[in-house]
């Protein structure tokens, strides 16, 4: 086995790990600090395909800004231990069975079309961050200006949803 | 180099783990949490498939779902402060105003 699938299966290990604990956890807060150890195990599988950018936002943007804005709404609400209610069956019997068919028909449908997928290129540097800002400043400029849109219009929605009113 | 579907087989189990803590959390913010934990699953495919094209398109593409799931997590964020001021309460099943 290669290093490269060593780190691979070392940095998917590490997702998986923190995807379970936060289903398994039962403070939000402990939820939350498995949530970043999956964004941390991302960040590093796009650095190994070569996506430096990707890897750089995705630590900045989700680890850093999303995650602190999660810890900082769990702890200004106080929010304790998940409360234990009563089951319902269908979560039970119908969500488990439903949501294990859901990764497996994914997981089929990938291992299905195997064979037309054309094999990864040789190097990383196609994906160079020059190349992605060439992309976003010619062909989508417009939807990448209208992210600046959006992102104002969600700062207005937040601060109106979380105002006090008087 | 690590074959493509590596990378495509653990997105599909990360989503398949954010649809099973969508389903199972009772807490509002964990609930949220799952949904984050999709959309990076999808990122990974994205850049995945972006890798195996040999073109930069799919991390343009994850580029606005970052920044769309950023905004996404703002505003949701401001309406679970809004509900746990309301119903004093982070708990789903105590969110039942549209129930019978």
């Amino acid at each position: 086995m290669s290093g490269v699938l060593v780190i691979f299966f070392l940095l998917a290990a590490l997702a998986v790990l923190g995807a379970v604990s936060l289903i398994l956890q039962r403070h939000p807060i402990h939820s939350a600090l498995s949530l970043i150890l999956v964004m941390v195990a991302l960040a590093g599988l796009y650095l190994l395909m070569g996506a430096e950018f990707i890897a750089a936002v995705q630590i900045i943007v989700y680890g850093g800004a999303v995650m602190v804005l999660f810890v900082f709404v769990i702890m200004l609400l106080n929010a304790g231990e998940e409360e234990r209610t009563n089951f319902s069956k269908l979560a039970t019997f119908g969500g488990i069975p439903l949501a294990l068919a859901l990764g497996g028909v994914i997981a089929a449908a990938i291992a299905r079309s195997s064979g037309h997928l054309p094999p990864p290129a040789a190097s990383g540097v196609m994906s160079s961050t020059k190349e992605i800002s060439k992309l976003l400043f010619s062909e989508f400029v417009y939807p990448f200006e209208l992210t600046s849109f959006l992102i104002l219009v969600a700062i207005l929605g937040a601060i109106v949803l979380a105002q006090r009113e008087n | 180099m690590i074959p493509t579907n590596y990378y495509l087989i653990l997105s599909a189990i990360l989503f398949g783990l954010g649809v099973l803590a969508f389903v199972f959390k009772r807490n509002i913010i964990t609930i949220f949490m799952a949904i984050e934990l999709m959309l990076n699953a999808v990122n990974l495919a994205f850049v995945a498939f972006s890798q195996a094209l040999g073109k930069s398109d799919g991390e343009v593409f994850v580029l606005f779902v970052i920044v769309v799931a950023a905004a996404e997590a703002a505003v949701g964020l401001g309406i679970i402060i809004l509900t746990a001021r309301n119903r004093r309460s982070l708990n789903v099943e105590r969110v039942d105003l549209l129930k019978l």
